[in-house]
């Protein structure tokens, strides 16, 4: 029995270290397994715990603001609050609102919401009861907010325009991202991601969007499996947007647009001579740029969107008007440098001028008689410029045109400029197949027809023709980005090649439009001893006349229905003698230039040149 | 033996290994709590005294009694896993414990300690020669189905594997032939389509899981994957007593229990992991230790068998959190948070205990005992 115990001890032991070795075999494959979790693969899974843990959420920066020249807030931010509601406070969602009704007036839609996302959303995250509280209503539940648990003041920030829809087109206007805006912009830049975010859609707002919005802060959050904030780890505040400064005076603005505000829809431009820089920039029917902010129904949205006067176009960029007798000035200084006339050349006018079968009216149906340059344009008489153009041609006129700006883009800072049209016979061929006629060669000697221009062209044009410089506008002042005012010079403009002969003969006309009692515009003349503009006044057809009409009566534009009444137009210069500010005004459907578009740009040019002088006295 | 004699017999140095475990336990435990005492660490410790009691108490009992009364310990424990089955209270979908008034007893844990005594008393008593007789091998086989059928229908997979992992362990120092072991896994192998019929739909997604964790990784496999990341992402020497993100933040799931292991390899890194993983190599040796010093067949067998069940409920309860085996739900012994099992073990150490105290007991293969 020893013995066979003693081979069963033998046995046993042989057996038992083979199992303590497979034991330690097993042990090493977990000790290496642990290496290679915790040693080789170590990195990957710390981001992986990293990643689980951490939850980057982005702060919005602080847009920035948008001043007029003298440092006028134009957009600026105000303090929001909203409320919100963590349910995971409260015990009764219903009852805390019932509690809350009594404070604020909660409709019955958000009611349903807040019901709604209560039972959706994880408990602690809050849900928004209410946005824009006012100062009383946000007192009033502080004082209360003991008896309301869960319900919490959250400040933001929102959008204010302090002058509404004088600036509307100009200054545009921020919305909420929505799905339509599938730029490429909305899905790279994370800026977009964030709720309640808005970004620029029109006027400088969308321009200088970039610029305005800043870069989006961040702050890392500790959560939990279930999402739970446990910890802020850290915070970087976001960068500011820029501050922008515009050449705008918020004075002149106010006062064009006071002036336009008559009309049912017309626009207005008044620039700076020597650098281009925009005192206004006006346009009605305008609309009140807070209202998107706040978010817009859908019926205001369409009524506002589909409103035949188009209040949310730009007029004075976007709107192409044919320049009428405003253009004028281009076809006399292309038939001057070509030698198609000298200022002493004379055309007879009868009333009207033959060409083949057809005939081509002036507006003063008895006609001028024998007109030199400078009364043609003081008078406007339309058959001297069916005959000058005739002789030039279309393309030398549309090349003159170019000079002075006409039929390309300002290149304002502003989006949806309209380039306009200088045709040309190739352009014609091109677009339209056919060939250029002489007919429409004297329409356009006269800014109608094919012409086509922007009231801001017209600006510049005018400044082009004082200047003899190629003149841009320029809307944005400076940028103050923390601080540091950074101010925009203006390029140095290029001289256009026109002899300054030609341009004064024309300024005189101008001056002949306004200051002699023939003018067209003498009328509007600035009555006041110290002040004095020069213009060109411009009606133009939007309807041909018949034969009809010619051989009983021409209707007077009172008379007509609206959309059938001339567009009226006028550009100017001020002062006569060292002239500083042109004037653009086109008022659609007005009437005549010389009483309806003439006057508005007489007050607003007359205020402009008051101001400065307010300015000057201030100084000393 | 006087009780002064035995109690000097006892391994204390084991006892204190027993001890280093049991307050690592406690430490984590403290941390899954949140840096609290409540509600795991202090009844962890609380357990573990009582445990130390019912362990000494054990292991100064004569080795004589405990081979006597072997089967019929078996047959009770047998009989209170039959009782989960009808009076058994419903918990996470298994029928586990039993409800004792004030304790609730899990018969399944203390069903691997008696298995071993009722295996080792059946071995002790067959001769070598016996043994290589396949048909000796019937009343051993059916020791063992009993059990694990009964535990598989609770359904209780680690427990079943647990339990016929001992027995084979038992089998193999008993002196069971290698190709009998063969055959065995054969048949295993071949019935397994048939085993797989049987499991639940969550552990058959468990083991499919645990083949590819990454195939759902919000899903059963989350576990598996938060278990890994939370392990690698503690590097070499972790990130800190109770500063595992991961199991604080509530990433890892069951970290007082099943993954326990993890929270201590992201807290304390590749070190700390190693140093849990020495201290029960420590106390495995000890056991291999003792039984190549005890002259009794029996005392052997239930040495290295419990010894044997202390080393499967470490390794797969690891390689499980390391994403190495599927998870079966095997607690960590001893640092887990799980009353029946810690009591389990400290008994099943007293056996242990009890085995060395009685060393030089000869008891023959009829039962009759000489002191020399």
């Amino acid at each position: 029995m020893y013995r066979e115990d003693s081979s069963r001890y033998k046995n046993f032991s042989r057996r038992a270290l083979i199992l303590g070795a497979g034991q330690v075999t097993l042990f090493g494959i977990l000790a290496g397994r642990m290496y290679q979790l915790q040693v080789l693969e170590s990195n990957r899974f710390r981001t992986l715990s990293d990643e689980n843990r951490i939850n980057l959420r982005l702060l919005a920066p602080l847009r920035g603001r948008i001043y007029d020249t003298f440092g006028k807030p134009l957009a600026t931010n105000e303090e929001n609050y909203r409320l919100l509601l963590v349910t995971e406070q409260v015990h009764d969602v219903s009852k805390t609102l019932q509690a809350l009704s009594r404070l604020i007036e909660i409709s019955d839609f958000d009611r349903k919401r807040i019901l709604k996302e209560s039972r959706k959303k994880k408990s602690f995250v809050p849900i928004t009861i209410q946005e824009n509280l006012d100062w009383k209503e946000v007192s009033q539940i502080e004082v209360n907010s003991p008896d309301l648990p869960g319900v919490i003041i959250d400040s933001g920030q929102r959008r204010i325009y302090p002058f509404g829809k004088i600036f509307s087109h100009l200054i545009g206007y921020v919305a909420p991202v929505t799905e339509k805006d599938k730029t490429r912009e909305r899905k790279q830049n994370p800026l977009f991601q964030l709720p309640g975010f808005k970004f620029g859609k029109a006027g400088v707002e969308k321009r200088l969007d970039y610029r305005l919005r800043g870069g989006a802060g961040n702050s890392q959050l500790e959560v939990n499996a279930v999402g739970r904030v446990i910890r802020e780890l850290s915070r970087h505040e976001g960068r500011p947007g820029d501050d922008v400064v515009l050449t705008i005076d918020k004075l002149i603005q106010n006062l064009a647009v006071e002036k336009l505000r008559d009309e049912k829809s017309a626009a207005a431009v008044v620039m700076k001579i020597n650098n281009g820089e925009i005192l206004a920039l006006a346009s009605v029917p305008g609309y009140d740029p807070n209202a998107f902010d706040i978010g817009m129904s859908k019926k205001e949205w369409e009524e506002i969107s589909s409103d035949p006067l188009a209040p949310l176009i730009n007029k004075a960029v976007a709107g192409l008007y044919a320049p009428g007798s405003t253009f004028k000035m281009v076809v006399a200084m292309a038939a001057l440098e070509h030698g198609v006339i000298t200022p002493n050349t004379k055309v007879h006018c009868k009333g009207h001028v033959e060409l083949g079968n057809h005939r081509f009216h002036c507006w003063k149906k008895t006609g001028h008689g024998p007109v030199k340059l400078r009364e043609a344009i003081q008078q406007s008489c339309d058959t001297y410029f069916y005959e000058i153009a005739r002789q030039l041609g279309i393309n030398k006129i549309a090349e003159m045109g170019r000079r002075f700006g006409l039929g390309k883009v300002t290149e304002i800072d502003l989006p949806n400029e309209r380039s306009g049209l200088m045709p040309t016979s190739a352009w014609k061929k091109k677009k339209l197949g056919s060939a250029w006629q002489q007919g429409e060669t004297l329409v356009a000697g006269i800014g109608q027809g094919f012409v086509l221009t922007t009231p801001l062209q017209l600006a510049v044009m005018t400044a082009r023709i004082v200047s003899g410089r190629e003149i841009k506008p320029k809307l944005i002042k400076a940028f103050i980005s923390n601080g540091v005012i950074r101010e925009l010079k203006a390029p140095k403009s290029k001289k256009i090649k026109i002899l300054k002969s030609y341009r004064r003969i024309v300024m005189s006309g101008m001056d002949a439009v306004s200051n002699t009692p023939r003018g067209t515009g003498y009328r509007a003349r600035i009555q006041d001893d110290e002040f004095d503009l020069a213009g060109k006044t411009g009606t133009v057809q939007v309807k041909s006349i018949s034969q009809y009409e010619r051989d009983t009566r021409v209707l007077k534009n009172r008379e007509r229905p609206w959309i059938e009444r001339d567009h009226a137009l006028f550009v100017a210069f001020a002062p006569v003698k060292n002239p500083r500010y042109s004037i653009a005004v086109v008022v659609e459907h007005g009437g005549r230039g010389s009483t309806v578009a003439a006057p508005i740009a007489r007050d607003i040019l007359r205020a402009t040149l008051k101001r400065e002088n307010a300015k000057k006295k201030d100084l000393e | 033996m006087t009780f002064g004699q035995k109690f000097c017999q006892i391994n204390w140095l084991l006892i204190v290994l027993l001890i280093v475990l049991a307050f690592i336990g406690c430490a984590m435990l403290y941390s899954a709590g949140d840096a609290s005492w409540d509600p795991w660490a202090k009844r962890h410790l609380i357990r573990f005294g009582v445990g130390l009691l019912l362990m000494i108490i054990v292991a100064v009992i004569d080795i004589r009694i405990w081979l006597r009364h072997a089967y019929t310990l078996y047959f009770i424990i047998l009989a209170l896993l039959i009782a989960v089955e009808v009076i058994g209270v419903i918990s996470g979908g298994a029928q586990r414990w039993i409800n004792l008034g004030i304790v609730q007893l899990q018969p399944s844990e203390i069903m691997k300690i008696s298995l071993v005594l009722a295996l080792a008393k059946f071995f002790h008593s067959a001769s070598l020669e016996e043994i290589g007789r396949p048909t000796l091998l019937i009343v051993p086989l059916l020791l063992v189905s009993a059990p694990v059928i009964l535990v598989l229908r609770q359904p209780d997979l680690g427990t079943a594997i647990i339990l016929i992992m001992t027995a084979g362990v038992i089998f193999f120092l008993a002196g069971v032939r290698a190709w009998k072991f063969g055959v065995l896994i054969g048949t295993i192998l071949l019935s397994l389509p048939f085993a797989w019929a049987m499991l639940h739909s969550y552990q058959k997604n468990r083991i499919l899981i645990f083949l590819d964790p990454e195939s759902d990784p919000l899903g059963s496999g989350y576990h598996i994957m938060q278990s890994k990341i939370a392990l690698g992402s503690g590097g070499v020497f972790g990130k800190g007593y109770l500063e595992g993100t991961q199991s604080h933040l509530k990433f890892l799931p069951e970290k007082q229990t099943d993954f326990i292991f993890t929270m201590l390899a992201e807290e304390f890194g590749m070190v700390g992991g190693l140093l849990l993983l020495l201290v029960y190599t420590l106390i495995l040796i000890y056991c291999f230790a003792i039984a190549l010093r005890v002259h009794n067949q029996f005392g052997r067998l239930v040495t290295l068998g419990i010894g044997g069940t202390f080393f499967f409920y470490i390794f797969i309860n690891i390689a499980m959190v390391m994403g190495l085996l599927p998870v079966v739900g095997i607690p960590l012994p001893m640092v887990s948070y799980g009353g029946t099992a810690m009591l389990s073990i400290l008994i099943g150490f007293g056996f242990i205990i009890c085995s060395y105290v009685y060393r030089d007991i000869r008891v023959g293969r009829n039962g009759n005992a000489n002191l020399d």
